[in-house]
């Protein structure tokens, strides 16, 4: 699974059941490809799912279309339940996966 | 008569006009192909699925007026407790007037704690940004902005 550049920003200590939130700004084109007459097409190139699993369920999920701006920025919140690694997933056009993780520990 | 050879003044704007609306329906078939299948209102059916939204407990925060529809900050929230047994299962943001109106869809479950999310849109113009949330309960919520744009995500001909 490939790595992806992407700024995450969230606490690294919460205590337990308190509610976090996760920023995330990935770098990627999010191509919605070109059809029009005259210009050269360009396929579509987005990243279509996001998937965020924290103790070992799936937590949040988001479907992506053409209509989200060029280096996607998500932010959501989650419950601090135990300290481990929050993982998460972009899936692209073609099938590429792009992973990143964070650490929370949890007081 | 001077007019014994080639077109007449009128023959020539009427040719350019004739040349023009050609060049209007191809770039609007054009336009075609580049959107959905799904128009807005098919899409907001599909969602509804013959359920009545109840005008309530959603916020939209956005900005009063984008300048570049290329990046328009959105944040949903919705008054939920997000426990098991009553929480918002879904947050759809359709774009009435954009080539795809299905923006994003947000799945949440109760580890979320609070029903509150955020993203950046494409617009293509001004338009109406409906938000519907889908709750454990099976009921729906629904919200309504005007957004002004002043300069679209699609004149660059993406």
């Amino acid at each position: 699974m490939a790595t992806i550049a992407a700024r995450i920003t969230m606490p690294e200590t919460a205590k337990k059941g308190e509610i976090i939130e996760i920023r995330l700004l990935v770098r990627h084109p999010m191509e919605r490809g070109i059809d029009a007459q005259g210009a050269v097409s360009v396929r579509r190139q987005i990243l279509h799912t996001f998937r965020v699993r924290y103790a070992g369920e799936e937590v949040f999920h988001m479907d992506l279309s053409t209509g989200i701006a060029a280096n996607p920025y998500i932010a959501f919140t989650t419950t601090a339940v135990e300290t481990g690694e929050i993982t998460f997933e972009w899936v692209e056009d073609g099938g590429a996966v792009y992973q990143r993780s964070a650490m929370l520990t949890v007081t | 008569m001077a007019r014994t050879r080639g077109p007449s003044r009128r023959d020539l704007v009427g040719g350019a006009s004739l040349g023009v609306a050609l060049l209007a329906t191809g770039v609007k078939t054009a336009h075609a192909q580049a959107s959905s299948d799904e128009s807005f209102e098919q899409a907001e059916r599909a969602i509804l699925s013959g359920r009545t939204p109840k005008a309530a407990g959603v916020e939209i925060v956005m900005p009063q007026l984008s300048e570049n529809g290329n990046s328009v900050d959105i944040t949903v929230t919705v008054a939920s407790p997000m426990t098991a047994e009553d929480h918002v299962r879904r947050v759809h943001i359709l774009a009435e007037k954009n080539p795809f109106p299905r923006v994003a869809t947000f799945h949440l479950t109760p580890r979320a704690g609070r029903a509150e999310v955020s993203t950046r849109m494409r617009l293509a113009t001004t338009q109406e940004i409906v938000v519907i949330a889908e709750t454990s309960r099976g009921e729906l919520l629904r919200a309504q902005r005007e957004m002004i744009v002043i300069l679209g995500a699609c004149v660059d001909g993406g």
